[in-house]
């Protein structure tokens, strides 16, 4: 089988010495697509903060291993440019600072840690202006602000662009399709199918199972109250749409 | 202009910290009359401009230092003071190959090479060491168009003229403490002269230079747009380190005449002090300008050195239709302080001021943003529109916006917006998680808050200023 990409061993995870996560534990492997479901506030978010390295979460016992070295020391920053990214359930703004301009430099960042050469102007323009166009982003979007003014579905198809730009080796999704409309989830899931490979890990957290009808998760897990209630594969999301998060809480 | 033009060509470390070691020619320390005499004896002055000066002095001492002000300093010995010194010189210099090797060594330090800018970037520069003008560049194909640009005691020499009718016209010598004593000592500085319907083809630029130790530095600079007449000027300022404070009381004269226009540009990076606050130089300085029928003043400001800055460029829009502009970026860390802002008089009709102040703050930084705007009773018309935005980098930093409005003229309409907003720890890591570092994230979210400013400054100008922001940040948040 193809090997594991990233390692959670039994995490414990405390915001403000309160404990949030208590004991997870997932592999996902080289390529795999994995589903993270939940109720609001089962932890979700926070799992995805711990995986990028957010200091606010601390980490208070287990390992996140990734591509075979744990990366609990490692500054977001080096997480990013190793490979992890992550689009956020809240899309922040950055007042002033072009969306185009952010984009290069985070790409030219990465490229930089890596030892690659960084994008030319026009290089980059090609890049952003075919991703661009996959995600359904008119060049306007581009020059504006980060994210400031955007409509909820823009600051999540924004996200993506990202995702597709800086093309990681594992994408951290949460809940990209909270919120969207049905032709915005379509375009969300195209990127995001698009960009699938053998190579390419995806962790998809979301509250609906309708966003995995577009693409298709090799594996579900459903987070409950800080811990993983159970896994399965993708008919495990269609029994939670048919009898709700309740019956697994009487199952635990 | 772009951020990532910006971005793109800003990348180096500040150097700056060191003396160069050329003999000085200089008086002894301390401040009388015989003193105003032999800087003006030295610099073969007029004698009408030793009767200014000696005015000037007369009337210092009758004044008291200020003390309204936020930032306090230790107190400042006047006597203490060198009020003149001047690089050695062989003789006149008409080439490079004539100037001192160490005074062209310290300019390279500083990166202002006069032949790299002559050849390069199509700048004149105008460089002020210490208090003698060494050389003077482009002049004569800007004296082609009539344009003069040089040293202020060339001018003195050359057009006494134009000097005589505008010096102290917008600052008065009685204007203020440091106003005043910079009228009975000033050194040299730079003057400018636009003839009438002429756009001056480049962007004129003087780079000051605090040297011999001890010397306090009295920059008098006068500009003036005849009719029609459009001229940039960029100052830009680096000092090195050093362990005792260092008075700088420069003044800068504006006059804009009916449809004239200047643009006033300043990158000010001098020794802000150690990481306790020990040392660095107390920039007290008074800029004014006046516009005339229909003429325009604009003042763009990146100001994120010296232990001390206190100056409010400011704008006298004496003719109907002027119109005044300030732009401000200031930044204060570790024990900086900074009181600064502007004033805009509006005495004509329809006269027009926009101010926009962007102040950051972080370590134990502390700035006030202090803004006057007056409209006379005259003004009919008259519109402002202030924006003061504060940006606290820490919890241990402050901000203070001081607007003061005074209108006499009802049909005036001014709006002030302000606002304080401190750099959100989502922000930096949202760009941490895209692979920027946590300087490089702090530095793109200072210089987008600062991008209304910065858009301001011409474009080398604006590379220096995006450059000065990012090192002036490093490990300031927290
Ligand atoms: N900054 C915080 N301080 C304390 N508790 C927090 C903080 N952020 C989130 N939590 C709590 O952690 C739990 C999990 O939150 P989160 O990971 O955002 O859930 P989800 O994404 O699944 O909705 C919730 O109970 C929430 O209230
Ligand atoms: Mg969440």
């Amino acid at each position: 089988m193809s090997k594991p990409l990233l390692e959670i061993k039994d995490l414990h995870v405390a915001i403000d010495g309160t404990e949030i996560l208590h004991g997870i534990d997932l592999t996902i492997n080289a390529g795999e697509v994995h589903a993270i479901m939940g109720t609001n506030g089962s932890g979700k978010s926070t799992l995805t903060k711990a995986i990028a390295g957010h200091p606010d979460y601390t980490v208070t016992s287990g390992d996140i291993v990734y591509e075979g070295k744990s990366i609990l020391e490692a500054e977001p920053e080096d997480r990013a440019c190793a490979g992890i990214f992550l689009a956020f359930q809240y899309p922040v703004e950055i007042p002033g600072v072009s969306n185009m301009y952010f984009l290069r430099a985070a790409l030219n960042a990465q490229r930089k840690a890596r030892g690659e050469a960084e994008a030319s102007g026009a290089e980059f323009l090609a890049l952003i202006k075919e991703k661009a166009k996959l995600m359904d982003i008119d060049a306007g979007l581009l020059n504006r602000s980060v994210n400031e003014g955007f409509s909820g579905g823009e600051k999540k198809r924004n996200e993506i662009l990202q995702l597709a730009v800086l093309a990681p080796t594992l994408a951290v999704l949460d809940e990209t399709d909270s919120g969207l409309d049905i032709d915005a989830l379509k375009t969300v899931a195209t990127g995001v199918n698009s960009l699938r490979s053998p190579e390419r890990s995806f962790l998809l957290v979301t509250h609906y199972q309708r966003l995995l009808n577009h693409i298709q998760p090799d594996f579900v897990h459903v987070l409950l109250d800080g811990r993983i209630a159970k896994s399965g594969g993708k008919e495990l999301a269609l029994e939670l749409e048919d009898k709700g998060y309740a019956w697994l809480e009487q199952t635990v | 202009m772009s951020n990532e033009t910006i971005q793109s060509l800003a990348d180096q470390e500040y150097k700056h910290g060191w003396t160069s070691n050329i003999d000085a020619d200089q008086l002894p320390p301390g401040l009388n009359e015989s003193v105003v005499r032999a800087i003006s004896a030295k610099k073969k002055e007029p004698e009408w401009l030793l009767e200014w000066r000696l005015k000037a002095y007369r009337h210092w001492l009758t004044m008291t230092e200020p003390t309204w002000q936020k930032p306090t300093y230790p107190k400042i010995d006047y006597q203490g003071i060198i009020y003149y010194s001047a690089p050695k010189k062989k003789k006149e210099v008409t080439s490079l190959d004539e100037v001192d090797p160490e005074l062209l060594e310290t300019f390279e330090k500083l990166g202002i090479s006069l032949d790299e800018q002559k050849r390069l970037t199509g700048v004149a520069v105008d460089a002020v060491f210490d208090s003698v003008s060494v050389k003077t560049t482009f002049r004569e194909e800007l004296s082609k168009q009539g344009i003069i640009f040089c040293s202020f005691s060339e001018a003195v020499t050359d057009h006494p003229d134009l000097v005589r009718k505008h010096l102290g016209s917008v600052v008065p010598y009685t204007d203020n403490f440091f106003a005043t004593l910079n009228s009975a000592v000033f050194s040299d500085g730079s003057f400018c002269y636009i003839p009438p319907g002429v756009r001056c083809p480049m962007e004129l630029s003087t780079y000051f230079r605090i040297n011999s130790a001890g010397t306090g530095q009295f920059e008098r600079t006068l500009l003036i747009a005849d009719e029609g007449a459009y001229v940039s000027y960029l100052e830009g300022c680096t000092a090195p380190q050093r362990d005792e404070n260092q008075l700088h009381a420069a003044v800068v004269e504006l006059v804009a005449l009916k449809g004239g226009h200047i643009k006033y540009s300043t990158v000010q990076n001098w020794y802000p002090g150690d990481k306790d606050g020990k040392g660095g130089v107390f920039n007290f300085v008074t800029k004014r300008g006046i516009a005339h029928e229909n003429a325009k003043v604009s003042w763009t400001q990146v100001e994120t050195g010296s232990a001390i800055t206190w100056k409010y460029p400011s704008c006298i829009l004496k003719g109907d239709n002027s119109v005044g502009e300030f732009y401000s970026v200031a930044v204060t860390r570790d024990y900086q302080m900074a009181d600064t802002g502007t004033k805009m008089i509006h005495i004509g009709k329809n006269t027009k001021s926009t101010i926009i102040s962007k102040g950051i703050s972080g370590g134990h930084g502390d700035q006030s943003y202090r803004g006057l705007v007056k409209i006379m009773k005259g003004a009919s018309g008259a519109r402002n529109y202030s924006a003061c935005d504060s940006l606290l980098l820490g919890d241990k930093c402050g901000a203070h916006t001081f607007p003061y409005i005074e209108s006499h003229n009802a049909s005036a309409v001014i709006e002030h917006e302000a606002s304080t907003s401190k750099i959100s720890d989502e922000q930096v890591f949202f760009l941490r998680q895209r692979g920027l570092s946590e300087e490089d994230a702090v530095s793109m979210i200072v210089n987008g808050f600062c991008k209304d400013v910065l858009s301001e400054l011409p474009m080398e100008f604006a590379v220096e200023a995006q450059k000065l922001l990012g090192l002036k940040l490093e490990g300031a948040v927290g």
